[in-house]
C-alpha cells in the first residue's frame, strides 16, 4: 500500500466520520478537548469524537507522544485545558493521584446507555474510565520455521528456548529471538510480565513495600538472560519499533509482542511474502509453574477532567461515546486494534489478545506506587544483562531506588 | 554609564530572564526541599473489562486537609538531595565502612545512580569541549588555506552537523551504526571482526556519544575560530615574519594568543552545554550504557508517576555541578573584568 | 591572512586540504545518505537485510515499481500538510530573532560600556541561568501556562525561546560591544547626546556584522528547539521539529518514518541560501566581534 492510496483511505474514514456527524450526537452545548498518545486507533477515536462539533459544541484534540507530560498539568487548570485524557491502566494513576478526573457515574447512567458494563472501569466502585481498546503482548511465530524444525507452537518460555537453540543449532537464524528489550520503560515491562509468570507478587499486600528482590525476581531475570543469548547483540537499544522491524527483516522467528502491533507484521509493506504470510499469532506464554501467563493485559480508555464544567463534561463524555460508537467501524478501523465495541468482529490476528484475556493472565496493576517501580526496573536491570552484577545485587539496587522514590512520595515512611 | 540609563538599557533583557528563567529556578528551588505529604493508601476493589483485583488508591478525601494547610507539601530539607537517588551520602559512608579495597568501594560508588551517572557526564564533557574545540580551530585553519570561490559552499557543508535537526541527525546515524548499518559494516570490516557491534558495548557505546558529541558540535567551535582568524593583526604577523619567525613560532604566539579570549568564550558554552547532555543518550537509545544527571531529570519527569522533587534537586545540583567546572573561568574572567 | 596564506610550505597545503575534504565527507555524508534515501521506501532506508539496499533501492522497486518515490514529500507536505508547521516555524523563528536581538544588543551594550561591578555580577547570573536544564524549566512552565490560559500560543513560546536565549545572546553581544572603542560613543555624548542617542546614531550603524553573527546562533536555537515547542504548542501552532518527531511517534506507523526523513531533508535546502547570503556578514561578524571575549 503506497502514500496514496493509504491517502484515499484516510479520506474514506472522513467520509465515514462525517456521516457519523449527521448523525447527531444530541449535545446543545460546551467545549470539548482531548489529549492522548498518538497511535491509530486513537486516532480514529478522537475524529469519531470530532464528528459532534457543531457551531456551539467546539471539539479538539492534542495526540502527542508526551501526553503524559501534560496531561496532568493541563486538566489541574480551571477551566481545564483538556476536558478529558485518554489513558491506558498504567497511566490513569498519575490522574487519580493527583485527583484531577471526576467520577463518570451520573453521566453513565444518563447518556451511558449504550456501553456495556465491561468497558466501565470502576475504582473503590465508582466508574473513573470507559475503555474501548484492550491490549496484550502474546507469542507471534514464524509458521515456516517451526515447521523445519519440527517443532509445535511453543507454550513456555521453556518452549521458546528450546526452539530457540534448535533454530540456532540447524543454522537457519543466528539470533532467532527478539522483543522490546529496550532499558527503560520497555525492559521493565518485559521483567513485569516475566515476574508475574513466575507467579511474583510486586508489594506485600496492601501496602508500598516493595517486595521483588526474592526467588521469583531472580528467575525472572535469569529467564530474561537466557532469552536475550538468542537476540540479536543490540537488544537493549530495540524498542518495539526496532523489534517489528527486525521481524520484517526475517531476522526472528519468535518474539513476545504487542497485539495491537502485529496487524501491520502481517502485510505486505516492508516485508518479503516469505515473512508475512508465515506470521501467526499465538496466545500468552508460561513460564515456571505458577499457573500465571507471563504477560500483562492492558486497556486504554478515556477520563474527564474534574475541573471541567457539567456543561462541558457532558458533552465531552457525550461526543466520546460517540467515538467509541459502533459507527467508527470500518474496514480500515476494525484493523487498528482490538475495540471493546460492538460490531467489533476480531480479525485473526486479534486471537492473541482474546486468547491472553481468556488464560487468566493479569491486568497491569493499577498501583499508585507502580509507576515508581517501573521507572527503578528500567534503570536499574540492564546491568544485570549485561553481566555488570548479579541478579540480586540488581534487584537489590531496583528496591533501594524505588523505596527512596517512594519515600519522596510520601508512600513510604 | 549612568546607574539609571544602565537599568533601562537592561531592562527588557532582565525582565524576560526574570519572569522566565530567575522564578522557575526559585520555584526549583523551593520545590527541591518540599515533597508531596505522606498518601493516606486505602484498599480497593478495582473493577474493569478484565474483572476484579484487590488494589490501594489513595484517599484524596484524607490528603484534602493536609494539602489545604501546606500547599507546598512537607518540608523535608535536604533528605531528596542527601537521599539514595542523589547524593547518597548514607549509603557512601556504609560503602566506605564495609569496603575491603579502594577499588571494590569505586565500583561500587559507580553503581549509585548519581555517581555512575556524573562519572559519564564528567568524562562526556572532558573528551567532547577540548576535542570539538581543537577540530574547529583545525578545521577553520584548513577553510582559511583555500581559495575564496569554494568557501561558501564549504561553510555550508561544515555547518551541516549543526543545522541539520539532532532528533533526526541522531536518528540516522543510529541507524548507520547498526551492526548492519553502513558505518556499523565498515567498523566491521576494518576491526575484522563480523560480530562486533557497538550498540551493544558500553565502551563503544560511550565511544560513540563522544564522537557525536565533537561532530556535532565541532561546527560552532570552526564558525568563531574561522572569523578569529579574520582579524589576527596582519602587521604583527608580518613583523613577526621579518623577524624571522617560523610559521610555528608564528602560530605560536601571534595566532594563539589572538584566539585565547575566543576559546575562553567557547570552552564556557561548551562545558556548560556537555555537562547537561542527555538528547544523544535519547536519540541513541543508549541509557542501558551510559546515563548522564539530565537524563535522570528527564526519567523523573517521563515516568508514569512524576518525581518533581527529585527532578527538581537534580536540576539544582546540575546548576551547582557547573559552577564548579566554570569556575576557574570566571575566577579569570573576574580578574580581568574592566580591564579590557 | 592572505599574504601568510600565499606562503604556506605545499606540504602543510596539501595536509590541510587533506583533511578539509576528511571533515566535508564527515560532516556531509550523514546529510547526503539522508537526501539520496529520502527518494526510498522505509524498507530500503532502514534495511535490516543488507545496507546496500538503500543505495540500489531493492524494496523500493518491489513495492513502487521505480527505483525512486516522491512518496515521503507528497505524505509529509500535502498528506500531513507540513507546510503549516514550516509557517509557524517561520513566524517564531523570525520572532525570536528580532526579539532577541532587540533585548541582547540593549543590554549587551549597556554591560559593556558599565564600569561597575554590578554588571559583571549580572553577566555570571545569566551565565548561571543558562546552566538550569531547558526539560526542568519547561515542565515548570505548564501549570502555570495552563491556569493562566497562555499554554498552546505561539507569542508564548517565542518568548519563553528569547528568555532562554538571553544569557548566550548577552555574552556575546557584549563580547562584541566591548571591540567597538569607547571613544565613538564619548565623544558623541561629550557633543550633547543623551546615552540611547549615541547608541542610536553611532553605534547601530557599526554593529551590525557582530549582530547578524548572534542572530545566526539565536536563529539556530529556535530553529531546531524541541524541548520547548514539543511541549508548549497545541496541535494546530506546531512547529517543524515537533511535527518531525510525530511523524516518528512511540509507535510508529509505517511510511511515516520516511515523511519524517523528506521533512528534514526539504527544510535544509532554505538554509543553504541563507548561509550562502549571509556567509561574508558571519564571518565579518565574529571578525569585530567576540574575539575579546
Amino acid at each position: 500500500m503506497n502514500v496514496r492510496t493509504r491517502a484515499l483511505l484516510s479520506t474514506a474514514i472522513l467520509l465515514a466520520g462525517a456521516t457519523a456527524a449527521s448523525a447527531d450526537c444530541g449535545i446543545e452545548a460546551g467545549r470539548v478537548s482531548i489529549v492522548g498518545n498518538e497511535f491509530p486507533a486513537i486516532q480514529t477515536v478522537a475524529s469519531g469524537a470530532a464528528a459532534c462539533a457543531t457551531d456551539a459544541v467546539e471539539v479538539k484534540a492534542n495526540l502527542t507522544a508526551d501526553h503524559q507530560k501534560i496531561n496532568v498539568a493541563g486538566m489541574s487548570a480551571s477551566p481545564p485545558e483538556y476536558t478529558s485524557a485518554i489513558i491506558a491502566n498504567s497511566s490513569i494513576v498519575a490522574l487519580m493521584n493527583e485527583d484531577v478526573i471526576r467520577p463518570l457515574d451520573d453521566l453513565v447512567a444518563e447518556y451511558g446507555q449504550d456501553l456495556s458494563p465491561t468497558q466501565l472501569i470502576t475504582i473503590d466502585g465508582k466508574v473513573m474510565a470507559v475503555a474501548f481498546m484492550a491490549n496484550a503482548q502474546h507469542l507471534i511465530y514464524r509458521e515456516d520455521v517451526l515447521e523445519q524444525i519440527g517443532m509445535d507452537v511453543p507454550k513456555s518460555y521453556e518452549d521458546v528456548l528450546a526452539a530457540a537453540e534448535k533454530i540456532r543449532a540447524e543454522g537457519i537464524m543466528e539470533h532467532p529471538l527478539s522483543g522490546a528489550y529496550m532499558a527503560g520503560w520497555n525492559l521493565a515491562q518485559e521483567f513485569v510480565n516475566m515476574y508475574l509468570g513466575q507467579g511474583g507478587e510486586f508489594f506485600a499486600p496492601g501496602s508500598a513495600e516493595v517486595t521483588v528482590n526474592n526467588a521469583a525476581g531472580v528467575a525472572a531475570l535469569e529467564t530474561m538472560k537466557a532469552l536475550s543469548e538468542y537476540m540479536n547483540p543490540d537488544y537493549l537499544t530495540h524498542d518495539s519499533n526496532a523489534a517489528a522491524a527486525e521481524w520484517e527483516a526475517g531476522n526472528v522467528a519468535l518474539m513476545n509482542f504487542w497485539g495491537s502491533r502485529t496487524a501491520v507484521l502481517q502485510d505486505a509493506e516492508g516485508s518479503t511474502p516469505e515473512v508475512f504470510e508465515n506470521t501467526k499469532v499465538s496466545g500468552p506464554l508460561m513460564v515456571g509453574d505458577s499457573g500465571v501467563p507471563a504477560t500483562t493485559l492492558w486497556w486504554d480508555g478515556f477520563t474527564v477532567a474534574k475541573n471541567a464544567s457539567d456543561e462541558d463534561a457532558a458533552a465531552t463524555f457525550r461526543a466520546l461515546v460517540n467515538g467509541i460508537s459502533p459507527d467508527i467501524l470500518n474496514a480500515e478501523t476494525m484493523g487498528q486494534a482490538v475495540w471493546m465495541i460492538d460490531g467489533y468482529e476480531p480479525a485473526p490476528v486479534a486471537a492473541g489478545v482474546f486468547a491472553t484475556i481468556q488464560s487468566g493472565a493479569k491486568p497491569y496493576p493499577m498501583l499508585p506506587y507502580q509507576g515508581l517501580l517501573h521507572t527503578a526496573l528500567g534503570n536499574n536491570i540492564a546491568d544485570y544483562l549485561q553481566g555488570n552484577e548479579s541478579a540480586e545485587q540488581s534487584l537489590a539496587d531496583v528496591e533501594a531506588a524505588y523505596t527512596a522514590a517512594a519515600k519522596e512520595q510520601g508512600f513510604l515512611n | 554609564m549612568k546607574h539609571k540609563t544602565f537599568l533601562w538599557f537592561v531592562l527588557p533583557s532582565g525582565v524576560a530572564m526574570f519572569l522566565f528563567i530567575a522564578l522557575p529556578i526559585v520555584s526549583v528551588l523551593i520545590q527541591s526541599v518540599y515533597a508531596p505529604h505522606e498518601q493516606v493508601v486505602i484498599e480497593v476493589e478495582n473493577c474493569g473489562p478484565f474483572g476484579c483485583t484487590k488494589a490501594t488508591s489513595i484517599d484524596q478525601a484524607a490528603t484534602a486537609a493536609l494539602r489545604e494547610a501546606e500547599p507546598l507539601g512537607r518540608f523535608v530539607g535536604d533528605d531528596i538531595y542527601t537521599n539514595r537517588n542523589h547524593l547518597a551520602f548514607a549509603e557512601i559512608a556504609t560503602l566506605w565502612a564495609g569496603a575491603e579495597s579502594l577499588g571494590m568501594f569505586w565500583s561500587q560508588l559507580l553503581n549509585l545512580p548519581f555517581y555512575g551517572a556524573l562519572a559519564f557526564t564528567l568524562t562526556y564533557t572532558f573528551v567532547v569541549t577540548p576535542g570539538a574545540i581543537i577540530l574547529g580551530f583545525l578545521i577553520a585553519l584548513s577553510v582559511n588555506a583555500i581559495p575564496r570561490v569554494f568557501r561558501g559552499p564549504t561553510i555550508f557543508f561544515s555547518l551541516l552537523p549543526m543545522i541539520v535537526t539532532p532528533l533526526i541527525g541522531a536518528l540516522i546515524l543510529f541507524w548507520m551504526i547498526d551492526a548492519r548499518g553502513i558505518l556499523g559494516t565498515a567498523l566491521q570490516a576494518i576491526a575484522g571482526d563480523p560480530t562486533l557491534s557497538v550498540k551493544a558495548s558500553t565502551p563503544l557505546t560511550w565511544i560513540m556519544l563522544m564522537v557525536y558529541g565533537i561532530w556535532s558540535s565541532a561546527p560552532f567551535a570552526f564558525v568563531v575560530y574561522y572569523a578569529g582568524l579574520q582579524t589576527v593583526p596582519q602587521d604583527t604577523l608580518e613583523s613577526a615574519m621579518i623577524d624571522g619567525a617560523s610559521r610555528w613560532e608564528r602560530i605560536r604566539y601571534v595566532v594563539l594568543p589572538h584566539l585565547l579570549p575566543l576559546t575562553t568564550f567557547m570552552a564556557l558554552i561548551k562545558i556548560m552545554d556537555n555537562f547537561r547532555v542527555f538528547e544523544p543518550i535519547v536519540s541513541f537509545n543508549a541509557a542501558a550504557h551510559a546515563q548522564s544527571l539530565s537524563y535522570f531529570i528527564y526519567s523523573d519527569l517521563g515516568g508514569e508517576t512524576r518525581l518533581l522533587s527529585s527532578a527538581a534537586a537534580t536540576s539544582v545540583l546540575t546548576i551547582l555541578g557547573v559552577a564548579i567546572l566554570l569556575s576557574p573561568v570566571l575566577v579569570r574572567t573576574w580578574k580581568s573584568f574592566g580591564k579590557a | 591572512m592572505s599574504i601568510a596564506a600565499n606562503r604556506r610550505s605545499p606540504l602543510l597545503q596539501t595536509f590541510l586540504g587533506a583533511f578539509l575534504i576528511l571533515w566535508l565527507m564527515v560532516a556531509a555524508f550523514p546529510f547526503l545518505w539522508t537526501l539520496w534515501g529520502s527518494f526510498k521506501v522505509e524498507g530500503d532506508f532502514f534495511s535490516k537485510a543488507d545496507w546496500s539496499n538503500a543505495i540500489f533501492g531493492t524494496l523500493t522497486e518491489v513495492e513502487t515499481g521505480a527505483p525512486f518515490t516522491l512518496d515521503g514529500y507528497y505524505g509529509a507536505w500535502v498528506q500531513e500538510e507540513f507546510w503549516r508547521a514550516a509557517l509557524n516555524t517561520l513566524i517564531v523563528v523570525v520572532s525570536v530573532v528580532v526579539i532577541s536581538l532587540t533585548f541582547g544588543t540593549l543590554g549587551g551594550y549597556a554591560l559593556s560600556r558599565s564600569p561597575y561591578r554590578y554588571a559583571f555580577w549580572l553577566l555570571i547570573i545569566a551565565l548561571m541561568f543558562r546552566a538550569m536544564p531547558p526539560i526542568t524549566l519547561v515542565s515548570g512552565y505548564l501549570l502555570p501556562f495552563f491556569q493562566w490560559n497562555l499554554w498552546g500560543h505561539l507569542p508564548t513560546t517565542i518568548i519563553v525561546l528569547v528568555a532562554i536565549n538571553q544569557p548566550f545572546t548577552l555574552w556575546m553581544l557584549t563580547a562584541f560591544f566591548r571591540n567597538i572603542p569607547k571613544d565613538l560613543d564619548e565623544s558623541a555624548m561629550v557633543d550633547g547626546c543623551s546615552q540611547f542617542q549615541a547608541f542610536r546614531h553611532v553605534i547601530i550603524p557599526v554593529m551590525w556584522p557582530g549582530v547578524i553573527t548572534t542572530g545566526l546562533f539565536s536563529f539556530l536555537l529556535a530553529y531546531n528547539d524541541f524541548a520547548v515547542t514539543a511541549m508548549l504548542l497545541s496541535k494546530e501552532n506546531q512547529t517543524m521539529v515537533p511535527k518531525i518527531a510525530s511523524f516518528l511517534g512511540t509507535t510508529q506507523t509505517k511510511g511515516n518514518v520516511m515523511f519524517a526523513v523528506a521533512s528534514v531533508v526539504s527544510v535544509t535546502a532554505p538554509l543553504f541560501v541563507l548561509v550562502l547570503f549571509f556567509q561574508r556578514q558571519i564571518v565579518s561578524g565574529l571578525t569585530a566581534g567576540a574575539v575579546k571575549g
